[in-house]
């Protein structure tokens, strides 16, 4: 299988408090991996420091091949790859959705503006976001934002998407209209990598499950074998906590 | 004072008050604008981000002490003095600005000093997520700043930017040091003539308090049709469910 991102001997830290301690996992293409684990077990960063929002301390990323932290020439023209979407949505708020959904692909991947409104439609479409296209952001629920969202990374093509906690700012409500959405994604062979705390929803679409605690991958396997039968006794505390 | 007194100044004075409030308007209006581009360029300028210790690091910051240096002074001294040493101080050296020129480059400059904190605060206070998901989509900060922030930045900045043309209205005043006529010099030459100080300065603080409100007025009709209608035209009326 092609890797897409292969990280190795990540470590990242903040003054001196290590997040990521020699963190090592790869995403294959059209893989669907979920990161869990307690707050503040560094998933989130380690989710930022594939995209370089968080600058790694050390370690490398290899994105296709490509020794992103030694040989980028553009961390711009990296991102594009990358799909990210966050736990506060982050629409710009300026912006209606439709030019929310096409921004990125004009002003960056230079696609013209027919091109870039044809793609943003069709996406916006899938996540049943299309008759909201004039809205402006704060005229939209949570759980319609982050579908818009959705869409936003997708329209710009990326070869990986990111979900950094995409349902939990949302109202118990809207978070099954989100994971709706994600879940078709998941099943059309998009790769994904996830950050989720809904247990129920990981075991169900991801390949793989990574299991981190204190900034290192204590487990990683099949959900049915890190969910079912976890192996450490920090992945079975977590869980009996976590599925009560 | 008598309102027939008033009646008989502004029918003998009008045209001298009509000149010099629209000298008021016009050193007002042009030097707030001025003063705007000044704040928005320093305001970028400070939130460039750097990296440490490189060549071009140390230009910017040598730069930007130079650009704090000059808001500093402009904030710190009274705007009347300030009229007096560019105005003198400049004509001691043989250049001798036409005084329109000379008001605009004062009050401009004055203006430039507050409006760049202004600006300054009106950046971070845009949520870090506008930054973050403008980046995850490729922008650079340039185009960060133009397509995202800015935009935003512009709109939440616009009632202290209509407050700063309030003050610079009233504040062309002191300009009459260096017989820019303005409104107020006019008033005193109307005054001069006919020794009815009070009614004369009546008419004159009645024309100022019609400016400032108008000015006012107008800047929350532009601020509620920036905000754009509450409600949004909805494009084709399907439920999402039936999409998905």
């Amino acid at each position: 299988m092609e890797k897409i991102i292969d990280i190795q001997h990540l470590n990242k830290s903040f003054g001196n408090n290590e997040v990521l301690k020699d963190v090592n996992f790869s995403v294959n293409k059209g893989e669907v991996v979920c990161l869990i684990g307690s707050s503040g077990s560094g998933k989130s960063t380690l989710l930022r420091c594939v995209n370089l929002l968080e600058t790694p301390s050390g370690g490398e990323i290899i994105y296709k091949g490509e020794n992103i932290l030694k040989d980028l020439k553009s961390v711009e023209a990296y991102r594009t790859h990358l799909g990210m979407v966050f736990q506060q949505f982050n629409l710009f708020n300026n912006l209606d959705v439709l030019t929310n959904c096409t921004v990125g692909q004009v002003k960056v991947l230079k696609r013209s503006k027919e091109e870039a409104k044809e793609k943003a439609l069709k996406y916006l479409e899938i996540v049943g976001m299309s008759a909201y296209k004039n809205a402006k952001p704060r005229q939209l629920s949570g759980g319609q934002k982050q579908r818009v969202a959705i869409a936003r990374a997708l329209a710009m093509d990326p070869d990986v998407m990111l979900f950094d906690e995409p349902t939990s700012a949302l109202d118990p409500e809207m978070v099954g209209e989100v994971l709706k959405v994600m879940r078709m994604l998941a099943d059309q062979g998009n790769t994904m990598l996830i950050v989720t705390h809904e247990m129920e929803f990981a075991k169900e679409v991801s390949d793989r499950i990574v299991f981190m605690d204190k900034g290192v991958i204590v487990e990683e396997g099949h959900p049915s074998e890190v969910l079912v039968n976890p192996k450490h006794d920090r992945t079975k505390e977590f869980l009996k906590r976590t599925l009560a | 004072m008598s309102l027939e007194t008033i009646l008989t100044i502004l029918e003998n004075n009008w045209e001298m008050f009509l000149r010099g409030a629209y000298m008021t308007l016009a050193i007002a209006i042009i030097s707030t604008i001025i003063g705007a581009f000044i704040g928005f360029f320093i305001g970028i300028m400070h939130t460039i981000p750097m990296k440490k210790k490189s060549f071009k690091s140390m230009i910017l910051k040598t730069f930007n002490f130079v650009l704090t240096v000059y808001v500093e002074v402009f904030r710190g001294t009274p705007m009347i003095v300030q009229a007096m040493v560019v105005f003198y101080g400049l004509a001691s050296y043989g250049l001798e600005l036409d005084r329109f020129i000379a008001a605009l480059v004062v009050v401009g400059l004055n203006t430039g000093a507050y409006m760049a904190e202004i600006v300054r605060g009106g950046i971070v206070s845009v949520d870090k997520g506008q930054y973050e998901a403008a980046q995850a989509v490729g922008m650079n900060h340039l185009q960060i700043m133009i397509y995202v922030v800015l935009p935003q930045v512009a709109r939440n900045i616009l009632p202290a930017t209509g407050n700063q043309l309030v003050m610079n209205i009233k504040d062309t005043a002191v300009l009459s040091v260096i017989s820019v006529t303005e409104l107020f010099y006019q008033t005193k030459s109307v005054a001069g003539a006919n020794f009815k100080f009070a009614e004369s300065f009546f008419i004159a603080c009645m024309i100022y308090l019609v400016m400032t409100f108008t000015a006012t007025r107008i800047l929350r009709w532009v601020e509620k049709r920036l905000d754009g209608p509450e409600a949004y035209k909805m494009e084709v009326v399907r439920k999402p469910e039936n999409i998905m």
